[in-house]
Parts: C-alpha cells; sequence; structure tokens
C-alpha cells in the first residue's frame, strides 16, 4: 500500500478549491439576498478595521521612514535627494501601503476568522445554527467578508498617509529636505492610475483575507489541533495569496494605464 | 425496574393517514468508506417519541443528521413534515427546520453569547433585536427548564445539566413540531439525568411534541416509557398498574447499521432475539 497517492492529494486539492469557490460564490450572492445582517457587518467592522488600526499604522509608519532612510544615499548620489518625497509616495501608494497593511491584516484576522469559526465547527455550533434554520454563510461569512473588504480600503488610505509621514519625519530631520518641498514632490508624483492601483488592491486583499479565514474556519476538523491547524493554515495562504495576486494586479493595471 | 404501561393494542403504524405522520424513512442508506446506515425504514407518528437505542458507533446521531437534512442519505428517501428533505437545496431546509429543534450532545450553546442570546437565537435572528416579547418568551422557556435566573449568564459559567437545558429551552421556545435529542443525558449523574427526563417527558405530554431520542442509558429510556407528566402536581408520576394511558413512546434499536427493533417498552421486554437480551442485560 503506498504511502501517499498522488491522484488522492490531486482529487483533495481539487476539492478544496471547489469548495472555496463555492464559498465565495455563496459570500458574494449573499450580500444581494435576505436577510442581511447589518449589525454583525458592523461588528466585524469595528473589529477588523478598527482593532487592526494601531498595528497598521506602526507598520506604514516605519516602512515610510525606512525607506526614506535606505533611498537616501542613492538619491545623494545622483544629486536627487529632492525626489524623497516622490519615491516614498509612489512606493507607499502603489505598493507598500496595500501589501504591508494585507500582510498585517492577515496575519492579525484571517487567522481571527478561522480560530472563531474553527471552535464553533468543532463545537457544533455551526451544525446548532444550520438546524435551527440559519445560514451560516450568510450569518458568519458574509459580513465578515464586506466588513474585511470595506475596512481594508480605508485601512491602506491610512497606511498610505501614515508612511508618507514617516518618510516625511526623516527627510525633515536627517535628510535635511523642508517640508514643503517633500509633500509637494510626494503629492505632484502621483497620476490617477497610481492611486487606482493603490485603492483596488486593498479590495481584493481584504476579501481574500476573511474569505480563506472562513473557508478554513468552516472546513476545520479534529477538535482543538484541527483548529490549530486551520488558523496557521488560514495565514499562510491568505498572506501567499495577496503576494501572489498582488504581482497580477500589478502587471494586468500596468498594461491598462500604460506604464 | 419501573412499572410499564400495557401494550397499545390499537398502535397500527402503518396504518396511519399520511398527515399524521411528520417523518419517514424508507430504506435510507448512508456510508462513509464503510456502510453505517442501510435499509432504514420507520416512521413517526404525530405526538409520538421514537427512542433511538443502540451501540457507540451504531449511526443514531447520524439518522437525527439526516432527518434535519444536515447530512444526505446515500440512498433511500426521508420525509419530514410532509416535505421530502432527501432532494431539498440547504437553502430551502431552512424554512423547513425552523420547524424543528435538536438538543446536541455537547449542548452546543454559543459561548459567546449569554444564555438569554442562546435561547433567543431564532427569534433575534427573524428580528434582529430583542425586544420585551421574545424576553418574555425566553423567561417562559427557561422557566419551563426551572432556569430562569441563569437569563444573564453565560455557557461557560454553567454546569453541564444547566447546559442541556438550555440546549432544550433553546430548541423549544419557537414550540417545533418535532423536537430531536441526541444524547440529552450522555455524561451526567443519575439526579441531573432524572431532571433532563422529566422535562423531555413534560414536553411530550404538555406540548404533545413529536420527537426522535437518542440516549444510551436503558433506565432513561423506560422512565420514558413508564412515566407521565402530571400538570397538576407539576411532575413526573409513573403510570399506575393496570392504567390504559398511551404514553405514545416507542422503542428503535439499531443493530450494524440495520434496525433489529421497533415496537413498544412491553414488545421489547417480551422479545426473545438473543442480540436485544444481551443489550437489555
Amino acid at each position: 500500500m503506498p504511502i501517499f497517492s498522488p491522484a488522492e492529494i490531486a482529487k483533495d486539492k481539487i476539492q478544496a478549491v471547489q469548495d472555496y469557490s463555492l464559498l465565495v460564490g455563496r459570500s458574494i450572492s449573499n450580500i444581494f439576498g435576505h436577510p442581511r445582517y447589518f449589525a454583525d457587518t458592523m461588528m466585524q467592522a469595528d473589529s477588523i478595521g478598527v482593532g487592526s488600526l494601531p498595528i497598521v499604522m506602526l507598520a506604514g509608519f516605519f516602512t515610510g521612514a525606512v525607506l526614506a532612510l535606505q533611498t537616501s544615499s542613492t538619491l545623494q548620489q545622483f544629486g536627487s535627494l529632492s525626489l524623497t518625497g516622490k519615491l516614498v509616495s509612489l512606493s507607499m501608494v502603489r505598493e507598500l501601503g496595500p501589501v504591508l497593511t494585507g500582510l498585517m491584516v492577515a496575519g492579525r484576522n484571517s487567522s481571527g476568522i478561522a480560530s472563531e469559526l474553527g471552535s464553533m465547527k468543532v463545537t457544533e455550533q455551526i451544525d446548532a445554527m444550520r438546524a435551527m434554520g440559519v445560514d451560516p454563510t450568510k450569518k458568519l461569512v458574509t459580513p465578515r467578508v464586506v466588513a474585511s473588504t470595506i475596512m481594508l480600503f480605508f485601512l491602506s488610505i491610512i497606511s498610505d498617509l501614515v508612511g508618507l509621514a514617516g518618510g516625511w519625519v526623516i527627510a525633515t530631520t536627517l535628510l535635511g529636505l523642508n517640508s514643503n518641498e517633500y509633500w509637494t514632490t510626494a503629492y505632484q508624483a502621483l497620476r490617477f492610475g497610481d492611486v487606482f492601483m493603490g485603492l483596488s488592491k486593498p479590495v481584493i486583499f481584504g476579501f481574500i483575507i476573511a474569505t480563506v479565514g472562513c473557508y478554513y474556519g468552516i472546513s476545520a476538523k479534529g477538535g482543538t489541533q484541527g483548529v490549530g491547524r486551520a488558523t496557521t493554515q488560514a495565514m499562510v495562504t491568505a498572506s501567499v495569496l495577496i503576494v501572489v495576486s498582488d504581482l497580477f494586479i500589478t502587471k494586468l493595471l500596468m498594461g491598462f494605464f500604460a506604464y | 425496574m419501573s412499572t410499564l404501561p400495557p401494550p397499545v393494542e390499537d398502535f397500527q403504524r402503518s396504518a396511519l393517514p399520511t398527515a399524521d405522520i411528520v417523518m419517514r424513512f424508507e430504506t435510507v442508506a448512508i456510508a462513509f468508506e464503510q456502510p453505517v446506515l442501510e435499509g432504514i425504514s420507520f416512521q413517526l407518528p404525530r405526538g409520538e417519541t421514537k427512542i433511538l437505542l443502540g451501540v457507540a458507533g451504531s449511526g443514531k446521531t447520524l439518522l437525527l443528521k439526516l432527518s434535519l437534512g444536515l447530512l444526505k442519505p446515500d440512498a433511500g428517501r426521508i420525509t419530514v413534515l410532509g416535505e421530502e428533505v432527501t432532494h431539498m437545496r440547504e437553502e430551502q431546509l431552512y424554512a423547513l427546520r425552523r420547524n424543528m429543534g435538536m438538543v446536541f450532545q455537547e449542548s452546543a450553546l454559543f459561548d459567546s453569547m449569554t444564555v438569554e442570546e442562546n435561547v433567543a437565537y431564532q427569534l433575534l435572528v427573524e428580528t434582529g433585536q430583542l425586544t420585551d416579547e421574545i424576553h418574555a418568551r425566553v423567561l417562559e422557556a427557561l422557566r419551563f427548564v426551572e432556569l430562569e435566573h441563569t437569563v444573564n449568564l453565560f455557557p461557560s459559567e454553567l454546569s453541564g445539566g444547566m447546559r442541556r437545558r438550555v440546549a432544550i429551552a433553546r430548541a423549544a421556545i419557537t414550540q417545533p413540531e418535532i423536537l430531536l435529542y441526541d444524547s440529552p443525558t450522555g455524561g451526567l449523574d443519575p439526579v441531573t439525568s432524572d431532571t433532563i427526563i422529566e422535562l423531555i417527558v413534560k414536553q411530550r405530554d404538555v406540548y404533545k411534541t413529536s420527537s426522535l431520542l437518542v440516549t444510551h442509558r436503558l433506565q432513561d429510556a423506560f422512565t420514558m416509557a413508564s412515566h407521565y407528566f402530571d400538570r397538576e402536581q407539576n411532575k413526573m408520576l409513573p403510570v399506575a398498574d393496570g392504567s390504559r394511558r398511551d404514553l405514545k413512546t416507542t422503542f428503535l434499536i439499531l443493530r450494524d447499521g440495520k434496525i433489529n427493533f421497533e415496537g413498544t417498552a412491553t414488545e421489547l421486554l417480551r422479545c426473545r432475539d438473543p442480540y436485544i437480551r444481551e443489550y437489555l442485560s
């Protein structure tokens, strides 16, 4: 008897993709159906959005600051230190703001969602919900998906702003640039395509974070060990999907805006 | 052994009209790598309680989940309240399940909600907020299980027996047509088990709710088959010798995924099947 069967592994993976796709489909179609759990959505928005604010701001600020510091020596070689604001601005808005926010929130919330729903699954609370005629995808999944998608959009904007502020602190205190010069180059560097790219990515990342967390939570089995496994898998998968999808979104939008 | 009621001569299951059957299993089979249930056929008349017995792993809980549509059978047909659940989509099943209640083996209370929110859950989902009317209904349901004082507590603050009683209140608050009990006394001490059984008998005799009850404790099963709830004295009493009171309680024993016995308590005690004799001993 073989230790593992490649066919069985392939079947399991395809089954997982199918289950995930069905969950994604239901989480979207539920938005247009009744009942809508507005209070649950607001509660999740508070937990995911407001709860993640401190780590997103900290990560954004120090990323902007270190970006200014790291690039200053290179820019100085070409006598272009005044472009620090432009570089920080483009890097933060187009790439680092959304991706770092996505990864931070994935670490905090994708795992949190998976552990919460996983615990409910292994203690039969989700079955109890179904037995009482309540659709768990409507009650548990859709509020998290909507809240995560909307809140990541705003968290990314905050991260971009705080990152620019971090760069400004370094530019004015260590690099000797004046504030006006920094903010002017930072502002003027941005085109519509940059802002569009920076705001469309977090919407997709937020969707990935919530759906992956919900999928691993709802499919958890094997008691507390299974919940722990689901939690880790959710965080890893969400993080990898964010990084991978970032490449494809960037390529797509660069082609669209003719960079 | 408790006093048993006399056999009910007019108990003619197959002759009942369809409207009086709340649940019907027809040659139902399901397998998970190996067959678990095969050729299961029985029906639950309105107002009757059917006690499911069998060794661990014989498919008793599975049978309850099949009746709720939480799982789909591989073969056969299940009809609940006149609707065939076998081919119903999950969305269609939600409406049907609102007419049913289930008490899970480990209670399955929502641990982040208070007792009140747990008991009111189904009503809260429908209305969206805790109104005075819902609060009154929660208190009434908790009064039924004598746990009014726990209304603001969390499940983690309750004992195992209290959690089961809250689960019964949650399942019964909407007065469903069918109640499913999955080992409601499992893991409890005899005194607490008697309290739970008394509540189930009360639900059966006061509200005439049809129910399926899974249990490992023969003592509980025979208590149900030999006691009735007296509303005037507000307690469970044994049926007097010679009484012809119909307690509407029958037994169904599963063995190796098949039905080994179906009948009343008296028929069960008279049964000469070696497996049944061994099971009862």
